[in-house]
């Protein structure tokens, strides 16, 4: 187990390195000029060079790296060019709207997927099943923001019932700031339940099939005592891979569900950071959200590990 | 389920009162497509900065108003000597800063300094160009002197890139702008909204709002949803012109298309070939159909323009007709050229639905006479470092925004390379000219001069597609400066 975990560390810090890497040097190619973005078309070139000198743009691109990537290793992310605050206090305030909101659509769209998943293979080919591949097939053809747009027309503009859009923020009360994010949250959670739904149940019909259950059902356990005890824990592994992936998508795959909502997230800073060429931004935050997914991709490993004892030695996988 | 509904039945029940409580209490949602990168009008080129706090946080000696006339603001009065170079404001002496400090002429003259020195980062320094010192006398006193007489100096004096700050909070007003204005800087949320409250110590008539919130909306199909959920209650420039008739149908809502100092042009690279042939460009300008790109790019809105000038400044000249729509003479002008065979070019393309739909338009409209371009779309940052940077581009479309900005076709060096000794002259005589009368006429000869020239292909005046709620009273319709001055703005009762 610790040999397990010793690997899977190093695997992790040597993807983030190759991260940095890649995307500093993107970025070195990518052509637009943070200072000319900021003082636009009137700007006269002496001010240009006053504010690339203010920015440190004017050093050797070697020596930007070292310096960056030094700071990330100390906790140091650098300022923002165009908002002129340490980078980390913008991180902070848009994950407080990013991280609530995946978790949000992730307990959603686990809540819904397992049950109705588990339930499709126990009526296999039966109408409640054949009904609930097609609902699934229907939500995963759903592309999410057209979802959210529906949402908001029917729950914001014809009931009122939640503001449009918008984060209210978490200091106007843990009820206002949820109700910001019910539509965005569903909206998110709705095409990953489809997905989850149609991976649970296929897995739990595998799983139907094996021996094991077999030998479960011949010692007198009910079908369901069958199912529920012995089939869905063994059918997780794939759910759990699934979730992982879908987490790291939730936190950054958000950019066009934040900018339906407009919600202060993450994945808009992202979007806003790249138009207005906000190197340092866009860089912290690639490297941010390179390491939350393989973070994700550790604990699912983990949890693999948990589920399946033989595992556990570090040499095979699923 | 049951449950379910009940509880969102007594949320929306909780949730109707309040808001019109916030309504009657003068709170106001203003939206805004862009966010400001930051707050300070005295660091940057974005236009979204000014939309918040010029006139409502920050002042300058003069202001712009709604009709675009230059008013006396923290300066109460000023003398201008005979020659026209030195001028001498008396200010206000009641005026404080947000942070309870006084201003006086020592901030003025921090600020004018710092905007002029060598490692300014004020994106319109060109505005203080003419500047040659500044000077106290006394606390109430300023005086400017300048190296030339300079017409339009009170009118650069009104812009958000000259406000006055205090020599304290200077360095923290891109976070948290500390100025003099009827409203006070509360917070920020980055990425949603800034919230501003009413300065209860303004010297000037004081705000009618409470407070007012400036919430920053990107798409606009949520800036639509907004509006019509009432999470909104004004866009004083709305991102999308196609929404504007369903918000006319709507009794809810006011509508008002007001004018802009946007001139929309197809910038042409003077200084390549085969444009900087005056024929090719007199070819185009007789090929371009300005009522169809305005009727196909922005549904109608927009007041066509025939040189670089904006239609509803008193000096304006109609020089639409100048080159009619033509395409026997445009191809017989190409012709004349030597490209009777056409040719091809590239037009790159900015995000604003102005240029990407506009482009389209142009670009089959040219293809009429056998100019054959290829649509290159861009983002911003990649436009201004080929385009206007780099000068590598053929033609384009932008719009450019700043009020009374014709003096750009007399820099050396500027992204659309016109050079003409003529203009420039005319440019000399228009600084040098202090009587108004005089100098509307050197105006006019300046946009005969452009039209003449064929320098871009002048295609309209940009639009300021207002919606607000019916209630909403007091909001700008024109925006002759960049803002969104809301010291006028109150609800019907």
């Amino acid at each position: 187990m610790t040999l397990f975990l010793v690997k899977r560390l190093i695997m992790l810090v040597a993807t983030l390195l190759v991260a940095a890497v890649v995307v500093f040097s993107v970025l070195e190619i990518l052509p637009g000029d943070p200072a000319l973005v900021m003082l636009g078309v009137s700007a006269q070139p002496d001010t240009l060079a006053a504010l690339r000198a203010e920015m440190g743009l004017d050093q050797p691109a070697w020596l930007r790296f070292f310096q960056w990537v030094g700071g990330l290793v100390t906790g140091e992310l650098g300022r923002s060019y165009t908002y002129d605050v340490p980078v980390s206090e913008l991180i902070g305030e848009r994950v407080v709207v990013s991280l609530p909101l995946a978790v949000m659509a992730l307990a959603l769209s686990t809540m819904i997927a397992i049950p109705l998943g588990v339930i499709a293979a126990s009526r296999h080919n039966k109408t409640l099943d054949i009904a609930l591949t097609g609902a699934a097939q229907f939500g995963i053809a759903i592309p999410n923001f057209w979802f959210a747009i529906l949402l908001i027309l029917l729950f914001s503009v014809t009931l009122q019932w939640v503001p449009a859009g918008g984060f209210a923020g978490w200091d106007a009360g843990f009820w206002p700031a949820v109700q910001s994010l019910l539509l965005p949250a569903f909206a998110l959670a709705l095409p990953q339940a489809a997905i989850l739904t149609r991976v649970t149940r296929s897995s739990v019909l595998e799983v139907l099939q094996e021996d094991f259950v077999r030998t479960a059902r011949a010692k007198g356990l009910s079908r369901n005592a069958a199912l529920w005890r012995h089939a869905v824990r063994n059918a997780l592994i794939p759910v759990i891979t699934i979730l992982g992936l879908q987490f790291s998508f939730l936190l950054a795959g958000t950019i066009i569900i934040e900018n339906v909502f407009y919600l202060p997230g993450l994945g808009r800073l992202l979007f806003q950071a790249i138009a207005q060429r906000d190197l340092i931004v866009v860089k912290d935050l690639v490297v941010l959200l390179a390491g939350s997914v393989v973070l994700v991709n550790f604990l699912v490993d983990v949890g693999y590990a948990v589920l399946d004892p033989r595992l556990r030695s570090g040499g095979g996988h699923v | 389920m049951k449950r379910l509904v009940m509880a969102l039945a007594v949320c929306a029940a909780g949730l109707i009162p309040l808001q019109l409580q916030a309504a009657g209490d003068g709170h106001l949602n203003m939206g805004m497509v862009l966010e400001p990168p930051h707050l300070d009008p005295t660091a940057g080129a974005a236009a979204a900065i000014d939309e918040v706090v010029y006139a409502n946080v920050f002042e300058g000696l003069t202001r712009i108003d709604r009709n675009g006339e230059v008013k006396p603001a923290l300066a109460s009065s000023w003398e201008v000597s005979e020659d026209g170079k030195t001028y001498r404001f008396n200010l206000r002496d009641d005026v404080k800063f947000h942070d309870g400090t006084a201003m006086d002429s020592a901030d003025v003259v921090f600020s004018i300094e710092r905007a002029i020195a060598e490692d300014s980062v004020n994106a319109q320094k060109a505005l203080f160009e003419a500047i040659e010192s500044v000077a106290t006398e006394g606390a109430g006193t300023v005086i400017i002197t300048l190296k030339r007489p300079t017409g339009h100096f009170l009118f650069n004096l009104g812009w958000g890139d000259a406000v006055v700050v205090g020599e304290e909070s200077a360095d923290g007003n891109k976070a948290n702008p500390v100025g003099t204005g009827p409203f006070k800087f509360k917070r920020w949320v980055k990425g949603d909204r800034v919230e501003l409250t009413h300065n209860e110590d303004y010297w000037g008539e004081p705000a009618k709002l409470a407070t007012a919130t400036f919430r920053f909306i990107p798409d606009p199909a949520a800036a639509v949803s907004a509006m019509m959920a009432g999470d909104v209650d004004a866009f004083a420039n709305f991102p999308a012109p196609e929404s504007m008739v369903q918000f006319e149908a709507d009794p809810r809502f006011t509508v008002v298309i007001g004018s802009t100092e946007g001139e929309t042009i197809l910038s042409t690279n003077n200084g390549r070939p085969p444009f900087d042939d005056i024929r090719v460009r007199q070819a185009i300008a007789h090929a371009i159909d300005r009522k169809a790109i305005i009727d196909g790019a922005m549904f109608g809105y927009g007041t066509p323009i025939g040189s670089h000038f904006a239609p509803h400044h008193p000096a304006y000249v109609d020089l639409t007709e100048r080159y009619p729509l033509d395409l026997e003479k445009a191809k017989a002008l190409l012709a004349e050229a030597g490209h009777a065979e056409g040719f091809k070019a590239t037009i790159k393309l900015p995000p604003p639905s102005y240029a990407r739909r506009g482009g389209e338009i142009v670009a089959s409209q040219l293809r009429e006479i056998g100019i054959d371009l290829e649509i290159i779309p861009v983002e911003w940052a990649q436009w201004l470092e080929q385009a206007f940077r780099g000068k590598d581009f053929d033609l384009t479309i932008v719009s450019h925004t700043e009020p009374m900005d014709i003096g750009i076709y007399a820099r050396e060096d500027y992204y659309f390379d016109y050079r003409s000794d003529a203009f420039s002259g005319l440019m000399d005589k228009l600084a040098a000219e202090v009587d108004e009368k005089a100098r509307y006429a050197v105006m006019a000869d300046a946009q005969k001069r452009l039209a003449d020239d064929a320098v871009n292909g002048f295609l309209f005046q940009l639009a300021k597609h207002g919606v607000w709620n019916a209630k909403v009273k007091g909001l700008w319709e024109n925006s002759p400066v960049q803002a969104n001055d809301l010291t006028d703005v109150s609800w019907e009762k």
